[in-house]
């Protein structure tokens, strides 16, 4: 799993794909860095991080895209599949390679919180909450970012499924909010991953969307396995 | 060892491998012989667990690969026949990601340095994969197979693509690596199996219709039924002669080779051994026979008749 994740993390070095992330990533926290705080002179990290939360959702496809479907368009999925790796450790190594790029990219929003500590608190607890609670949503949309790219052997195709889950999930508290039916509107709340992410933005850690967002992680792991393991049976 | 037993792979109604066995002694070279579209990637594909069999076994020296796939694939090298190759890698990056993935235990820098030596690959080290022809790159493949020392290599059309100058490189590599290795190579080039294998399995739509080594294969098929000779005489006395021999069922003159003999195709019944009795004769009427030989089919003779693609023809 240690030599998937190495391999994975070279290959976003080794192509536009980890500079475009980790740049853009970059400019636009800093852009919001200064639009929210240093404008209005003020510590509070909140507005960051929820504009942070869309730029995330528009960011990590990338890094997702090419994560399955280019090894089957190389043939080098041939190579994986013989070595002597579980199907769920080369699975969760991809996983954990983009879950770590995202890391990387989300980081640049602590050193902004320590240059602002400089001058007055930022409210470490709000800070934390929001990082983890971006931490956690990232981690679900590559999840699913991963098991798209496992259905094609198209880059752009993984990136525009992957672009569609994610309005899909962003779209689930609206469409909630129109169904009637109370126990359907409440069952479709329950799947929002906003609704869960905000409790993280007020500095609470809800264990229920902790394993909300674990299992979604295992879901769709689980789904991708299936999926390589189906091509041997098929 | 190499052990197959009733191998079937289906797919929907279609049967890429039809209910096939056979046996690779240890450090035997085999041959996996078939016209393209035979079944003999789908039959690699599942020695080295990259496919499921429909039903039937494959062991790899004594460990089920379908039971137990990550311990079977420790025993296997396996070069497909496009090399799993990572275009943004060096040769060295790309080499050291497979020694980490097969979780060798070997040390790493000698390991990899006598690998590269083997497959001639030290000239090119440090560079990009992407920038290697595709002799280079094949290279590359097939030391990645040869990573950890396995000891059984599945080799998939290694040669195909290469100029004829980096296939008698790569086929004397093989050569060499079978003194060490239990060694399956796909080709269905005749004369790659015949320069490198010590037995042919020949595949065609799935099923396994032919199993030897290239002159038992010959000698199966040709018999003693056809003979080419060559007779110092007349001509019209030796076709009468050759033609009054039971059995016989053909003659024909293939014309005056020496001065005064002439050569001749005698073909008699299937499983007729007509070469006593033809002696025999031509002693009683003093005529000198100068040449004689069986008719054997040559590898490629073989592989049509048995593929069906001669009668086709």
């Amino acid at each position: 799993m240690i030599a998937i994740i190495k391999r994975e993390l070279k290959a976003y070095f080794s192509a536009p794909t980890g500079y475009i992330f980790l740049a853009g990533f970059f400019i636009f926290s800093g852009v919001f860095l200064y639009l929210c705080n240093l404008i209005y002179a003020t510590a509070d990290m909140s507005e960051l991080y929820s504009l942070l939360f869309t730029l995330s959702l528009l960011l990590l496809p990338l890094l997702t895209m090419r994560l399955m479907s280019e090894e089957k368009k190389q043939k080098t999925d041939q190579l994986l599949l013989t070595s002597p790796v579980s199907l769920s450790g080369l699975v969760f190594g991809k996983f954990l390679a983009a879950f770590l790029m995202y890391m990387i990219g989300l980081s640049i929003t602590l050193i902004y919180a320590l240059v602002l500590a400089v001058y007055t608190s930022p409210g470490w607890a709000m800070v934390f909450g929001n990082y983890i609670g971006l931490a956690f949503v990232g981690g679900a949309i590559i999840a699913i970012g991963l098991f798209i790219s496992s259905l094609t052997e198209s880059q752009v195709v993984a990136a525009i499924g992957t672009y569609a889950a994610v309005i899909l999930v962003l779209m689930i508290d609206l469409f909630a909010a129109y169904i009637p039916i109370d126990f359907l509107s409440t069952a479709l709340m329950s799947l929002s991953f906003f609704n869960r992410y905000s409790e993280f933005t007020l500095g609470l850690f809800n264990l229920e969307h902790m394993i909300f967002f674990f299992s979604v992680y295992a879901v769709f792991i689980f789904l991708t396995v299936r999926i390589l393991d189906k091509k041997r049976w098929n | 060892m190499i052990e197959v037993q009733s191998l079937s792979k289906r797919y929907g109604s279609n049967k890429a491998v039809d209910n096939i066995s056979f046996t690779v002694n240890d450090g035997e070279i085999l041959g996996f012989l078939g016209p393209n579209g035979a079944g003999k990637t789908t039959t690699m594909n599942i020695l080295t667990g990259y496919l499921s069999s429909s039903s039937g076994n494959a062991k790899i020296n004594g460990i089920d690969v379908l039971e137990d796939p990550i311990r079977a694939k420790k025993e296997i090298g396996y070069l497909p026949e496009q090399p799993p190759l990572y275009p943004d890698m060096t040769v060295k990056e790309y080499l050291s990601f497979i020694y980490d993935l097969k979780k060798c235990t070997l040390p790493k820098d000698s390991h990899l340095a006598e690998i590269c030596s083997l497959v001639k690959i030290e000239n090119v080290y440090t560079r990009l994969i992407k920038n290697l022809s595709k002799g280079y790159k094949q290279r590359v493949g097939l030391a990645q197979a040869l990573v950890g020392n396995p000891r059984v290599l599945i080799l998939d059309e290694p040669t195909v693509g290469l100029d004829p100058k980096q296939i008698i490189e790569i086929r004397t590599l093989i050569k060499s690596l079978g003194k060490n290795h239990t060694v399956i190579l796909s080709s269905h080039i005749l004369p790659e199996v015949s320069a490198v294998c010590d037995r042919i399995v020949v595949i065609n739509k799935g099923k396994l219709v032919a199993d030897g080594n290239p002159e038992e294969l010959s000698k199966t098929l040709s018999a003693d039924h056809r003979l080419t000779v060559r007779i110092e005489g007349n001509e019209r006395n030796i076709y009468s002669l050759l033609t009054s021999i039971p059995n016989v069922n053909a003659v024909r003159c293939l014309g005056e080779k020496e001065a005064g003999a002439f050569d001749f195709t005698v073909e008699a019944d299937e499983g007729k051994d007509i070469r006593r009795e033809l002696f025999k004769r031509l002693s009683e009427r003093g005529m000198p026979l100068l040449y004689s030989k069986s008719m054997e089919m040559s590898l490629e003779d073989i592989f049509l008749n048995l593929t069906g693609e001669g009668q086709a023809e």
